[in-house]
């Protein structure tokens, strides 16, 4: 009887028709995917992109060289040096991320103690060039500047939870 | 001149312009033809498929022709370089040339002729040897072993299509392509001779080398089968003859088992429509479920694929040959020849 049964599936094409009928079914879902420089997906507020240096409100720089994300950096991409101001207060004068080694963990700024390194939403700074993605204190004060309403924004979002 | 242009260039340059009015509407229809197999196949993964490139993505046809119509085009060392060039041509040109016996409407034929289904089944033979010429003037492994499959695939099949073929014929008792859809006013043959419609349509599937029976071109083991070495123009010459190739096996279905260009019934809302729009209708609906079954079906494997032609196929047709036979003879259906 079983074998009968099945004698008879391959004859009529069973699976093959109810195969085909789930794909048909299918094209009329919602797609699975969008139009993507067009529409953007949702991001998590945890989001791990670009890396910004983030300054206070007044504009003098968070960063106090502390040198522990530099010390945490799994990948070694992150390079400082530090003297003391003129004004006696601990600032960096070199900061430096080489973003080819980056592997976008995010220890960096867990590590830090004034929330001066961040890693922001960006995530479109393709480059075409290598030269392009060593980044220096210059361009990661740019971007903090850039994008401080959105990274302060996530920053509360996930303060709860931190 | 007069005598000239009555006698030789009227009817030449008629003649040009029918073949005008068939070819030109079939490159279109191929070039759009990948563009609905893009669509389809994205719309059941779930994707959106090409849209980019003018409204819905329908200039993306022409960017795909324009893109290879202005790459170089190769031709490798060790090949040999007229047989590599001649055979996209043969491809493309069997493509086209097999239209010439497709009735569109009543009459409405560039040659007809009375042997339309040899004609057709011959010339659907002779495409394998354009992929033969690929694949042995590439001189190339992966070339080479994709012309071997695709040719034993298409002779494979080509045998129960013929059975097939022989099936409605016998229902008919001509061999004009005209008068096969003209037996089918009454009742289309996809519903008294059910099981070869389904035979013919998955022949006609191994026949193109379309999935699930694209061996030839399994990108996973032959890179893309005879097809390798080629690019720019000559790649487009066997993609174009291809897909042709796909249009012409769904026309055939269509003449053969769906009432080519007659109205599904012949009574006022269905006779509306002119029999070319009907023909065109029943050729997407066919093309739609070859691009159906590529988006269900993973590819078959070379065994199942020889088990499928030579065990299954081949009896089957010939015992639904036989039993085709033995009903037109016992209830005496049989048509009556002339002469």
């Amino acid at each position: 009887m079983a074998m009968l049964d099945r004698a008879a599936r391959a004859l009529f094409l069973s699976e093959l028709v109810s195969g085909m009928a789930l794909t048909f079914r299918y094209m009329f879902r919602e797609k699975a995917t969008i139009n993507y420089p067009f529409e953007k997906g949702p991001l998590s507020p945890r989001f791990r992109g670009e890396h910004a240096l983030r300054r206070y409100a007044n504009g003098e720089e968070r960063c106090i060289a502390c040198k522990l994300c530099e010390a945490i950096c799994p990948a070694q991409a992150i390079t400082i040096e530090a003297e003391p101001r003129e004004d006696g207060s601990r600032r960096t004068t070199r900061y430096d991320i080489d973003m080819t080694k980056c592997i976008y963990c995010g220890l960096c700024q867990e590590s830090c103690p004034v929330d001066a390194i961040v890693e922001g939403p960006n995530f479109e700074f393709a480059a075409e060039t290598r030269e392009e993605l060593m980044y220096n204190k210059a361009k990661l004060l740019a971007n903090g500047d850039r994008w401080e309403a959105e990274i302060a924004a996530n920053l509360q979002a996930d303060a709860p939870y931190r | 001149m007069a005598e000239l242009w009555h006698g030789y260039l009227g009817p030449g340059a008629w003649i040009v312009f029918k073949i005008l009015l068939i070819v030109v509407p079939l490159l279109l229809g191929v070039a759009y033809l990948t563009l609905a197999e893009r669509k389809v196949l994205a719309a059941m993964q779930l994707r959106k498929g090409p849209n980019v490139v003018g409204p819905f993505g329908l200039l993306q046809p022409l960017a795909d022709g324009l893109k290879l119509l202005l790459k170089e085009t190769i031709i490798p060392s060790g090949a040999n370089p007229v047989v590599f060039l001649a055979a996209p041509m043969v491809t493309f040109i069997l493509a086209i040339v097999a239209w010439a016996v497709i009735p569109f409407d009543y009459g409405l034929v560039v040659a007809n002729i009375n042997v339309g289904v040899l004609y057709l089944f011959a010339i659907s033979s002779l495409g394998v040897y354009g992929i033969i010429m690929a694949g042995w003037a590439s001189n190339s492994k992966y070339a080479f072993l994709g012309a071997l499959r695709s040719a034993a695939q298409m002779v494979s099949y080509e045998v129960s299509i013929g059975f097939v073929i022989i099936s409605v014929l016998m229902c008919v008792g001509s061999l004009n392509l005209g008068d096969i859809v003209l037996a089918q006013r009454g009742l289309w043959f996809a519903i008294p001779l059910f099981p070869m419609f389904v035979v013919f349509f998955i022949s006609a599937l191994a026949e193109t080398n379309r999935a699930p029976f694209d061996l030839p071109e399994a990108e996973a083991e032959l890179v893309a089968g005879y097809n390798v070495e080629y690019s720019g123009m000559t790649f487009a010459l066997f993609f174009l003859g291809e897909y042709a190739n796909m249009i012409l096996m769904s026309a055939m279905t269509s003449i053969l088992f769906l009432g080519g260009w007659l109205p599904p019934l012949l009574i006022a809302p269905f006779t509306w429509l002119p029999g070319p729009v009907w023909f065109a209708l029943k050729i997407a609906l066919c093309l739609f479920v070859f691009l159906w079954v590529r988006a269900t079906f993973p590819r078959y494997r070379y065994d199942q694929l020889m088990r499928l032609g030579w065990k299954v196929f081949l009896p089957f047709s010939l015992f639904w040959l036989v039993v085709t036979a033995g009903v037109l003879v016992a209830f005496g259906w049989a048509p009556r020849l002339a002469g």
